[in-house]
């Protein structure tokens, strides 16, 4: 089981995944700000991505 | 980390949270439906209505105008809006030119007939009770800058979650949720992730939200810096009649803004103008600067376009926080995200609440850790 893995993660390795998700949905607030069409799909895409980070953890666990 | 840095950011977190929990709890409660009124006001309504004379000739703003004053018999004009996809024009009254919003009038006409709009039903208003708790909790611009407050502590609670969140994932991969877990670890593995997955999202709402809280604030400095040289030479604490013709001054400011788009007027002595103008607001053609809305001014008793007046930074900043607060900018789908996303807020706040109020007993803190690790040892 990985999670009693001994050696600690680095900052880098704690921070990876939610600095992507930081700077994903803050690109998708943006996007669908400054267009309509396609710059809202990206925003709707860009925003789903951290409810699906949480979807995705509890069926995992 | 040293121990020490660690506790000190914990008391950072724990007390700001506490705080501003409550408040945070019933702005989110609050704030669900408010995502979505559009939509209910659109479910309420119970049939399309239709102009007196669709197609016919529209009558002047000054004769709508005139009909609005005829409606409310001793009021002044506060606000004209025009809705974009039917011929119908709103009127705000109040008592007074600085009436503050519980005592303001809001009603519409037809342009084809100068006839009221029947206004939509809107389940009672329970919308407007659940919009002013959100907005000031019913007690005005201290219950708005103590909700702008409350707004502040969070952010000082996302930063400080944010830093305490490395030493509580030193030993776990992204994602760990220890379900089979006493009750406690696994309410702090969700507090962690659904905290973390929605930093940026309720950063972005909880700062534009402290914005909106000073939009008086910031409206007195916009009139004060930029709009007070046109009140020179003008009899002080006389707030102007709509005297001169409501009609050219639109015509004056379009002509004046061309390519942009009429969004409302504001009367003499309001918030969004002076004592002595009609502020004619327009706005961009695209989706950004549609947010942004740039007045033309013209002396109420006389009709001269004093010129147009490009708003300062601090007021775009006003203007595009509420687009970036109320997530009503990109459709349904957006909503959509922005009520899960408030959901999982939500579970933070609880799960939070649930962590402190389920806290190890003393003794673990005596011995010099904070509470919070002494869960994460113990796994």
């Amino acid at each position: 089981m990985n999670r009693y893995r001994a050696a600690p993660r680095s900052l880098r390795q704690v921070f990876a995944v939610p600095l992507a998700l930081f700077l994903v949905s803050l690109f998708g607030l943006i996007a669908a700000l400054v267009g309509n069409g396609m710059w809202d799909a990206a925003g709707w895409i860009a925003l789903s991505l951290p409810v699906a980070a949480i979807i995705r953890a509890r069926r995992r666990s | 980390m040293t121990p020490r840095t660690i506790r000190a950011w914990s008391f950072v977190h724990k007390w700001t949270s506490l705080v501003c929990t409550a408040f945070l709890l019933m702005l989110c409660i609050t704030g669900l439906p408010l995502v979505f009124h559009d939509e209910i006001d659109a479910a309420f309504e119970t049939e399309a209505w239709e102009p007196a004379r669709p197609g016919g000739p529209l009558l002047s703003y000054d004769a709508i105008l005139e009909a609005a004053l005829t409606n409310r018999p001793g009021e002044v004009p506060l606000y004209m809006s025009f809705d974009i996809d039917r011929p119908v024009v709103n009127v705000t009254t109040g008592p007074t030119p600085d009436a503050p919003g519980s005592r303001m009038h809001f009603a519409s006409f037809d342009r084809t007939s100068g006839e009221l709009v029947p206004p939509a039903p809107d389940g009672g208003g329970v919308m407007d009770f659940l919009l002013q708790l959100h907005t000031d909790m019913f007690l005005g611009l201290p219950g708005m800058l103590f909700l702008g407050a409350m707004g502040v502590l969070l952010l000082a609670a996302i930063v400080s979650g944010v830093v305490l969140y490395a030493p509580f994932m030193r030993k776990h991969d992204f994602g760990t949720l220890r379900r089979q877990r006493s009750r406690r670890i696994k309410w702090l593995d969700h507090h962690n992730l659904l905290g973390i997955v929605t930093v940026a999202w309720l950063s972005v709402v909880t700062l534009t939200g402290v914005v909106n809280t000073l939009a008086t604030p910031i409206l007195d400095l916009w009139k004060a810096q930029q709009l007070s040289d046109l009140t020179e030479g003008f009899e002080e604490g006389r707030v102007a009649r709509a005297e001169s013709s409501l009609d050219a001054a639109i015509a004056k400011a379009r002509q004046a803004a061309p390519g942009m788009t009429l969004q409302f007027v504001a009367f003499p002595g309001g918030a969004y103008s002076t004592d002595h103008h009609y502020a004619v607001f327009l706005h961009g053609e695209t989706p950004l600067t549609e947010n942004l809305i740039t007045p033309a001014l013209i002396e109420a008793e006389t009709g001269r376009l004093a010129g147009l007046r490009e708003m300062p930074w601090y007021a775009k900043a006003l203007a595009l926080s509420q687009p970036l607060h109320f997530g009503d900018y990109g459709h349904l789908p957006l909503k959509i995200l922005w009520a899960l996303l408030d959901l999982a807020t939500i579970v933070v706040l609880g799960t939070g609440l649930y962590l402190w109020l389920a806290r190890k007993p003393q003794s673990a803190r005596e011995s010099g850790r904070p509470a919070a690790l002494a869960v994460r040892s113990a796994s």
